[in-house]
């Protein structure tokens, strides 16, 4: 790309002694070895690891057999073989409903409550209290997730505080295996995500909100507005234009809101029906069964979803006049 | 940033304007933020109160807040073990070196990449860029990374995670920040390229480089997933984070009567460790570092994001 600029562009203005073309390209980049030599490495790295992989898209297309290995154009071809396979397998299918409802929970759920909690943080005028209060709610985000999903097994199981409480309520008789019964997945992968990233997801709004005009608050505190009607009225149409945009970018990421950690780590034989999603699919069928072809397949499927979801949402973005995202 | 710093003063009231539905708010208000700091800390208190129980009297359930029966039965058991100590280092060598190996290459690349005259700039910088949109996913980098002999091998922990893209945005955004004519000067002294990279731009680019470091450091601590799916047969190389996850995968796939049957098995000895005492202390030592982390760095990773949100 800058090959051709480097083309086109300075012989214009070039005097009529000075190397032109690829002549002065290979002259500038020989003066400018030192920061080839800076970067040039880390661009065969981003080959090796990020590129090289992308080849192996064709074998989602082939009935890929390890004896070929990387030459692919030796692999039987399959053509749409697997994708059709995907979708007449009801597995595949309850796997792409529990994608999609995860994500939706997860979605609706981030958003609404990270919005809320944010309004209420900025209501707070103790600033040491605020303070506190926000560092604490960021702790879960920081844990990792093997860690998030041992606290959630410790409080779940049948020893554990909520069975416990709910006993000592005379609400239930004996313990309940909470992640063995495939209904509550969903209630449990939910509050789960809002437990970790509720605080993390607040950052955004409340600076949004230092940018919202401190005249507006005077301004209606004036008029007779409660903090309750500033906080609608003012605090919130401030924000709308960061929610819309943040709101699209998510719609853009949907299919990997479902994540791939607290499904897998929270999952097992009781509640898979609830807790298998495409990418458990793709771990399950690729890594642990062999079968390569199959689980590239349904990854490449999420590509496609999720880069169709990705331009509508910039395309909605743009003929509303938001910034666009790329 | 400087915008922000500007406006965040909180909203000035008076409090003698405050109303009664005003003081009935902030009294909800308080209320809320004291019950939302006990759901999001309660449930790591609990583990923590049952990894300072005595192991066999927490299978009876029923520990809220305290322990009932202090014992540092667990805590012993975890230093002495040698796999699991052995865990922790790994997961110390990874983080120090990954941190550090990240840091440095990142930000020669994106030191590169601001420089206006170098004529691969564009390439170098789109060659990056695309990697966000486009992705071999799973199986494919499974295979390279087998085929490049990095299955069951340390080095698997380090070498995919040398440049991430965001770290490259907020570093060159940072350095774009810079006041003009800084890197220029240093170029019209002479300075040659190395030089001007290790004294001028590493010592100035110091808060971002901390802001990378710290990404770069909780990422690497907290991995599990390239242990497991690259080092699962090797011992050797295991991280702490694995050890846990090894431990809820058995007592979750035996329907997380494993800890019970342990404790019908006739095995009271006061200091025996179970299962669930010791998936708890585990737990706690894997959050350990971070939580002491944290709160001193978030200012720095809220920092990060920003820029990476506001110029990505």
């Amino acid at each position: 790309m800058e090959n051709e600029t480097a083309l086109t562009a300075p012989p214009s203005l070039a005097g009529p002694k000075k190397p032109t073309g690829v002549k002065l390209f290979f002259s500038k980049l020989i003066k400018q070895r030192a920061l080839v030599i800076m970067s040039i490495p880390f661009v065969i790295w981003l080959f090796i690891f990020n590129y090289l992989p992308l080849w192996g898209w064709t074998m989602a297309f082939q009935h890929y057999s390890p004896k070929h290995g990387f030459k692919f154009w030796e692999q039987k071809w399959a053509g749409l073989h697997h994708f059709r396979f995907l979708f007449e397998d009801d597995r595949f299918l309850r796997v792409l409903r529990n994608t999609l409802v995860m994500a939706g929970i997860n979605l609706v759920l981030g958003f609404v409550t990270a919005i809320i909690l944010a309004l209420l943080l900025n209501e707070l005028r103790q600033l040491i209290f605020k303070r506190v209060v926000q560092t604490i709610s960021y702790l879960p985000y920081f844990l990792s997730w093997v860690v998030a999903a041992s606290i959630v097994q410790n409080i779940l199981s049948p020893e554990g505080v909520i069975n416990m409480l709910l006993i000592k309520m005379g609400i239930i008789q004996d313990g309940i295996l909470f992640l063995g019964v495939g209904e509550y997945f969903w209630t449990i992968f939910g509050s789960t995500m809002v437990w970790k990233e509720i605080g993390w997801n607040t950052i955004v709004y409340l600076a949004a909100m230092t940018m919202v005009d401190p005249s507006l608050y005077e301004a209606a505190e004036i008029d007779g507005a409660n903090r309750f009607k500033r906080m609608w009225h003012i605090t919130l149409p401030g924000i709308k234009p960061v929610i819309i945009v943040l709101l699209i970018m998510n719609i853009g990421y949907l299919i990997d809101k479902s994540g791939f950690d607290l499904p897998y780590l929270l999952g097992n034989g009781m509640n898979v029906d609830y807790s298998e999603n495409i990418d458990i699919f793709v771990l399950k069928f690729g890594i642990q069964q062999a079968n390569y072809s199959l689980a590239t397949a349904a990854s490449i499927f999420k590509t496609i979803v999720s880069f169709v979801l990705l331009f509508t949402a910039n395309n909605v973005a743009k003929r509303l006049g938001e910034a666009r995202l790329f | 940033m400087a915008e922000i710093a500007a406006n965040s003063k909180p909203i000035k009231i008076s409090r003698s304007r405050l109303t009664r539905g005003d003081r009935f708010f902030e009294l909800f208000n308080f209320a809320f933020m004291i019950v939302l700091v006990i759901f999001t800390l309660y449930p790591f208190v609990n583990v923590l109160a049952i990894s300072l129980n005595s192991p066999v009297d927490s299978l009876k359930g029923g520990i809220y807040l305290w322990p009932r029966e202090w014992s540092i039965a667990n805590y012993k058991y975890i230093l002495s073990n040698p796999a699991i100590y052995h865990a922790t280092m790994i997961s110390v060598f990874r983080t120090v070196l990954g941190t550090v190996i990240t840091v440095f290459c990142s930000a020669m690349v994106a030191y590169t990449i601001t420089r206006e005259e170098y004529v691969l700039r564009k390439f170098v910088t789109m060659a990056f860029i695309l990697t966000m949109y486009l992705s071999g996913g799973l199986i494919p980098t499974f295979l390279v990374m087998r085929e490049l002999g990095l299955y069951g091998s340390f080095w698997i922990y380090i070498l995919p995670g040398v440049i991430g893209v965001f770290n490259l945005i907020i570093i060159r955004s940072f350095i774009y920040g810079l006041p003009d004519g800084i890197l220029e000067s240093a170029n019209i002294d002479g300075a040659g390229e190395y030089r001007t990279f290790f004294s001028i731009v590493l010592p100035l680019c110091t808060p971002v480089l901390a802001t990378v470091a710290l990404f770069t450091a909780v990422w690497q601590w907290n991995s599990w997933f390239d242990v497991f799916l690259y080092n699962s047969s090797k011992a050797e190389l295991s991280t702490l984070q694995y050890e846990l996850q090894r431990i809820l995968q058995s007592s979750s796939n035996s329907g997380m009567n494993a800890a019970t049957a342990f404790s019908q098995s006739g095995n009271t000895a006061a200091n025996q460790v179970t299962p669930l005492s010791i998936r708890s202390t585990m737990t706690i030592v894997a959050s350990v570092p971070i939580i002491c982390v944290y709160p001193f760095l978030q200012k720095y990773f809220v920092k990060g994001m920003m820029v990476g949100g506001v110029k990505g």
